[in-house]
């Protein structure tokens, strides 16, 4: 071989190599952040978790221990009313849109659903305010559900109609051979089958609205006592983080990394049980 | 032939895929507890003429079909019939054994039944079982009835949805290509399957395979490009057949 060549491709060699350093570097700073965050949120939150915070409510200023639990129950009780307004929608809707959503209509809907879930969340709260709070006058766990709903239904919607759409037809075309109407054919065999995936997809939107705090502000607006009412005042766990965080006093700010830390915990939580059971069903 | 002994005749049956006419005013009939099977090469239309056997031509969109297809008498092509409750009188198997996946062994039989509104346990249990002992897999499946049903083999699959479409006791069965995703052996039970069947129901199979309709059938329909060239028994189309079309078919000279 001419000894140009063999340089070449020794340059060549080298340029690959620092081609393949440079993508690594990069994936590598992709997770710096999340990484160190977590880290952080980790290293401020942990002093501050104790059993007191999931069992107390907040104190004043100056009293010690107090805790969140009101706060956890309330973003229970708002991620259950918003699950509550945007499943029947999102899982017939998405069903409709795999099944029927071929034409314009399908299109539309499908563009608006698209649309919604790229959508600032405070317009939703925006919304729910309008809404709820202004003829209930006043804030609400509805309102709050409400605003959670319009985040999550989006990707209920879209996770539905995707899952859906992997169920072959034969197994439709087997239920309807049967004499079974249409209408149960879709609701237990269909969305039967494609309810693994379906699930997946609740759960990751049950982890986004958790993790909400714009569309809460002036919906669900805060509690520091318990509150089981759905039309009163409800504290979240978002929005209680934002409180103590603003708050000038250094025990707030304590509560808060606190608050941080659980919420992280739990949203890992979920969506690491998400992974371990999102096996997706294999057809035929 | 014994004009009472017409389970179904078939009467100026055409259909369509929006403009294509995939059948062409099809005249035949189906003798009651014989087995009729369907021949010709893909596409002539034969999936297609099963399909409106029992109505599910028109599930698929801008699909549609005229004609009169009677049922002991009764026009079962009439829009004013409910599909649903022809399909529970025309059961149907698919070339693909589908057993609900989300389903028991024991479910997918009972299906049916239990979507159609009748839940009595020891009723279902029974119709279970001999829904599964007509289908000749009840000896293999009886111990493992909640294991679920995609588990089992090709074969045992397809043997499993022949049962689950007996559970809601049809007159009539249609079989479009059950074996031709089956091994030799598997496809020999069924054909077995077949031969018991026939003493309860009427069955309409749909075959590429021209030796397993010389086999099982003991009527014969030549479908070509969505015409029925010739209807006889069997024994008549494989070895005299009327038309020069079907006797290259059945040769082997095209298809």
């Amino acid at each position: 071989m001419e000894n140009g060549q063999q340089q070449s491709y020794s340059i060549r060699k080298f340029k690959e190599k620092a081609f393949l350093a440079l993508v690594f570097a990069a994936a590598l700073l992709a997770v710096v952040p999340l990484i160190s965050l977590l880290g952080f949120v980790v290293y401020k939150g942990i002093g501050a978790l104790n059993l007191d915070f999931f069992l107390h409510t907040p104190v004043p200023v100056g009293e010690k221990g107090g805790g969140m639990a009101n706060a956890i129950v309330g973003t229970l009780m708002i991620v259950g009313l918003g699950c509550l307004f945007s499943l029947p929608i999102g899982l017939l809707g998405g069903l409709w849109l795999a099944e029927w959503g071929k034409g314009k209509r399908g299109f539309l809907i499908r563009y608006t659903v698209d649309v919604m879930s790229g959508f600032p969340t405070i317009i939703f709260g925006m919304f729910a305010y309008v809404l709820f709070v202004l003829t209930m006058r006043r804030f609400s766990a509805l309102a709050g559900g409400f605003a959670l709903a319009l985040v999550m239904l989006p990707y209920i919607t879209k996770t539905t109609e995707e899952m859906v759409k992997m169920v072959p037809r034969t197994l439709k075309e087997s239920a309807l051979a049967l004499g079974i109407p249409e209408w149960k054919v879709m609701l237990f065999v269909v969305l039967r089958t494609a309810w693994s995936g379906i699930f997946t997809g609740i759960m990751l939107a049950v982890a986004r609205a958790a993790g909400e705090t714009a569309p809460l502000l002036f919906t669900a607006f805060n509690n520091q006592y318990w509150n089981l009412q759905l039309d009163q005042p409800t504290a979240s766990m978002t929005v209680q983080i934002y409180n103590y965080a603003i708050s000038p006093f250094e025990e707030w700010n304590r509560m808060a990394w606190a608050g941080s830390l659980a919420l992280v915990a739990i949203i890992l939580a979920i969506t690491l049980v998400v992974r371990k059971y999102s096996k997706r069903v294999v057809y035929g | 032939m014994d004009e009472i002994s017409k389970k179904i005749e078939v009467i100026g049956l055409s259909a369509w895929f929006g403009d294509k006419q995939a059948l062409k005013s099809i005249n035949m009939y189906m003798q009651e507890k014989c087995i009729t099977a369907i021949i010709g090469p893909s596409g002539c239309g034969k999936s297609t003429f099963v399909r409106c056997l029992n109505r599910m031509h028109e599930t698929i969109p801008g699909a549609a079909a005229g004609g009169r297809i009677m049922l002991d008498g009764e026009n079962i092509n009439d829009p004013k019939i409910d599909p649903v409750l022809v399909r529970r009188k025309v059961g149907m198997v698919f070339q693909k054994p589908a057993p609900f996946p989300t389903m028991s062994i024991y479910d997918n039989v009972a299906s049916g039944i239990k979507l159609n509104g009748r839940t009595n346990k020891s009723e279902l249990d029974r119709v279970v079982e001999q829904s599964l002992k007509q289908a000749a897999i009840w000896e293999e499946v009886k111990d493992s009835l909640s294991k679920p049903g995609i588990g089992l083999s090709g074969g045992q699959q397809q043997r499993l949805c022949i049962a689950r479409a007996l559970a809601v006791k049809p007159e009539v069965l249609l079989l479009d290509e059950p074996c031709s995703a089956l091994d030799p052996i598997s496809t020999g039970k069924i054909e077995e399957l077949l031969h018991e069947l026939k003493k309860e129901f009427t069955i309409v199979i749909v075959t590429h395979n021209m030796q397993q309709a010389a086999r099982v059938a003991d009527f014969t329909g030549f479908f070509l490009l969505g015409d029925l060239i010739e209807f006889d028994v069997t024994k008549n189309i494989f070895t005299a057949p009327a038309d020069k079309r079907t006797e290259e078919y059945v040769t082997g000279r095209f298809g």
